[in-house]
């Protein structure tokens, strides 16, 4: 997947690995490894959906991209430019992040108008009061909440409502890429379709790429161009959307897809459900070789032994898995 | 005696809060029978979760069941005194809650939390109970059982916490299980083992399950009768194939159309409109009638009367009673 082409990708990442110390006992630190080792790449205008189960990194991930936490190893560049510890300020411009909670994610002590700003005010995008009152109330008028309601503080609205003042706050630089972090998964199933529209939507007009986080695969089949499917900080199948839910090569993500409830009480009763055997092991202490091999099906010795690498399967698929 | 394990009759649950009384439930009828499984399905603040508690009678102090009627093999057991209702709950009925985290008591070991439902509700000796306790985490699927015993809550995942719960709701055979969002914590493949299993248990035991959760994907999964709440009402009921396939109430359609489906993939979703009502400053009319599109004007002003579709099958609607009429091609219907 590596190119050498740098307008080719507005994100790609290289062997991203973000470990974070944990205290085992006086004087005895292990990594925890969140992320280990990942690659992939984000076209212009291109959402790439990024699923998993709770702990298996994914949120790392996006966070990870942005540098809200220092990667441990590995490089990303965005638009062919390396990020690091000197740009990441000046990228933050072009690189936002809508976050999963509407509750938590806004000063509950500042207005809209000021929530919205803020990101206004640190890039310093206005050149007076009056333009940047006019930039707020686009902003609230592109993602469709009453530009009257500026002057009100985020407790006053719903959490559909919350969701798209975090969304206004994201496109207030006229970002390039936007980490969405389960951002509907807060919201009821009649607000989240709202929502999701809104991203399309929003897509179609200003370009932008997503990264989108989600658990919910229904929804990340929906919204994404491409999918990426994460377990214990690795990626273990990447393809298009469509041809990873026809095609699914990896035993997880064939269970994750079979476990997903269907609104649909016919295809329920036929469905062949895998239920896969017990929890996810702790990231602490992982299995040797295939992380996954302790819950899959196929198993075999060789898998204990061997570490699976993403393979090209043809068409972009691509799967990290030695027996399929 | 009738078929019917648990029949809620108009039942009116409200909250007097200091802002006016919140209508939580406003009129919730529908049976259950013995060993079927019913779903409640509604967005938050649909009042699914207040019509369990008021099954359970355990709701917050400021809850009152204001009037209907919950019976019980034909008994009305809002008409029990605390001391009837404590023999009820957990032995003729039991509930597990969405927060396998919060819904353990973190100051107990599993065991003791397991067998005090045994030990009160039974006349086992505390070894009895013990192995009461053992029999039910094997049963749920729990490894090394005896361990498990003398662990806390904070010890065990989200899936086997969940499990627990179950093991203690079940501990005492009871006849009717109100599952209120039993897997909405949960990831999906945790999900899909507490599902199994909840289905599982259901067929071996023979009991009753209610089976309250917004995500249409498990209830199409597990339910063989589905009730749609909608501020507090019920907006329709029927079968699942009636729900999922033969839609009479807009609030369904919506619902529906809002979310994805395998079948139409890369079509654009069709959101339901506007937010959901504020439950203390209900509408006239219709409690939907702000975010439907098709609204007519009785449907500001009049709360439309549960209409038959089917046997199965009922909606309140009024576009269901116009299009009867316009079928009966101005009969003598009064409208």
């Amino acid at each position: 997947m590596s190119n050498q082409n740098k307008s080719e990708y507005i994100v790609e990442v290289k062997d991203l690995k973000q470990y974070f110390p944990i205290k085992a006992g006086f004087n005895k630190i292990i990594p925890l490894k969140a992320v280990d080792g990942i690659s992939f790449a984000i076209k212009p205008g291109e959402t790439l959906g990024l699923v998993g189960e709770s702990g298996c990194g994914k949120t790392t991930v996006g966070r990870s991209l942005l540098h809200l936490y220092k990667p441990t190893s590995g490089e990303i560049y965005f638009d062919g430019e390396l990020v690091t510890d000197k740009n990441i300020h000046s990228l933050r411009k072009e690189m936002q992040m809508v976050f999963q909670d509407p509750y938590s994610s806004l000063n509950p002590r500042m207005t809209i108008e000021d929530i919205i700003g803020e990101p206004l005010d640190v890039h310093k995008l206005y050149a007076n009061k009056a333009e940047r009152r006019d930039k707020i109330l686009d902003l609230m008028e592109t993602v469709g909440l009453n530009s009257e309601h500026a002057t009100r503080y985020a407790h006053e609205f719903s959490g559909g409502q919350r969701q798209r003042i975090g969304i206004a706050r994201a496109l207030a630089v006229d970002p390039k890429f936007i980490v969405c972090d389960e951002p509907v998964s807060a919201l009821d199933v009649s607000i989240q379709a709202q929502v999701i529209n809104m991203f399309e939507d929003l897509q179609a007009k200003l370009g932008v790429a997503y990264l989108f986080i989600a658990h919910d695969l229904l929804v990340v089949h929906h919204i994404s161009d491409r999918i990426a499917v994460m377990y214990l900080g690795k990626i273990v199948e990447i393809a298009s959307a469509d041809e990873l839910n026809e095609n699914p090569i990896h035993p997880y993500t064939e269970s994750l897809l079979s476990a997903i409830p269907m609104p649909d009480p016919n295809s329920a009763k036929q469905r062949n459900r895998i239920v896969l055997e017990g929890d996810v092991p702790s990231p602490m202490n992982l299995p040797s070789g295939c992380a996954f091999r302790t819950r899959c099906r196929y198993a075999t010795e060789q898998c204990a032994k061997e570490c699976p690498t993403l393979t090209d399967r043809g068409n972009g698929h691509f799967v990290s898995c030695i027996n399929k | 005696m009738s078929n019917y394990i648990l029949e809620v009759n108009n039942l009116q649950t409200s909250f007097f809060t200091d802002s006016g009384e919140v209508k939580a439930v406003n009129g919730v009828s529908f049976n259950l029978e013995r060993g079927k499984t019913l779903g409640i399905v509604g967005e938050s603040g649909s009042g699914k979760s207040v019509t369990a508690y008021s099954i359970m009678q355990i709701l917050a102090d400021t809850g009152k069941i204001v009037d209907g009627e919950v019976l019980y093999n034909g008994e009305d057991i809002t008409k029990w005194n605390n001391k009837q209702m404590a023999g009820f709950r957990g032995k003729k009925c039991s509930i597990i809650f969405q927060d396998p985290m919060t819904s353990l008591n973190p100051t107990f070991s599993i065991g003791s939390q397991i067998t005090e439902a045994v030990l009160l509700h039974t006349d086992r000796t505390k070894k009895q109970a013990k192995e009461r306790a053992i029999e039910m985490l094997t049963l749920v699927g729990v490894n090394e059982p005896e361990k498990r015993l003398k662990q806390y809550p904070h010890e065990l995942s989200g899936g086997m916490r969940q499990r627990v719960m179950i093991a203690m709701a079940l501990a005492c055979e009871p006849d009717i299980l109100i599952a209120d969002e039993p897997t909405t914590a949960l990831d999906v493949t945790i999900q899909a083992q507490i599902l199994e299993l909840i289905q599982d248990l259901q067929k071996r035991l023979g009991m009753a399950v209610v089976m309250v959760t917004h995500d249409l994907g498990v209830i199409a999964d597990m339910c063989d009768e589905i009730i749609v709440m909608y501020g507090g009402s019920v907006c329709e009921r029927g079968t699942a194939d009636d729900i999922f396939y033969k839609p009479h109430h807009e609030y369904t359609k919506g619902l529906l159309r809002s979310i994805p489906s395998t079948a139409r993939m890369k079509e654009r979703l069709v959101p339901i409109g506007g937010t959901p009502i504020n439950l203390l400053n209900m509408p006239k009319g219709c409690a939907f009638c702000a975010r439907c599109d098709s609204a007519m004007k009785v449907c500001l002003t009049e709360v439309p009367q549960e209409l038959p579709i089917s046997e199965t099958h009922f909606a309140s609607c009024w576009l269901n009673v116009k299009a009867q009429y316009e079928a009966e091609n101005g009969g003598s219907q009064d409208e």
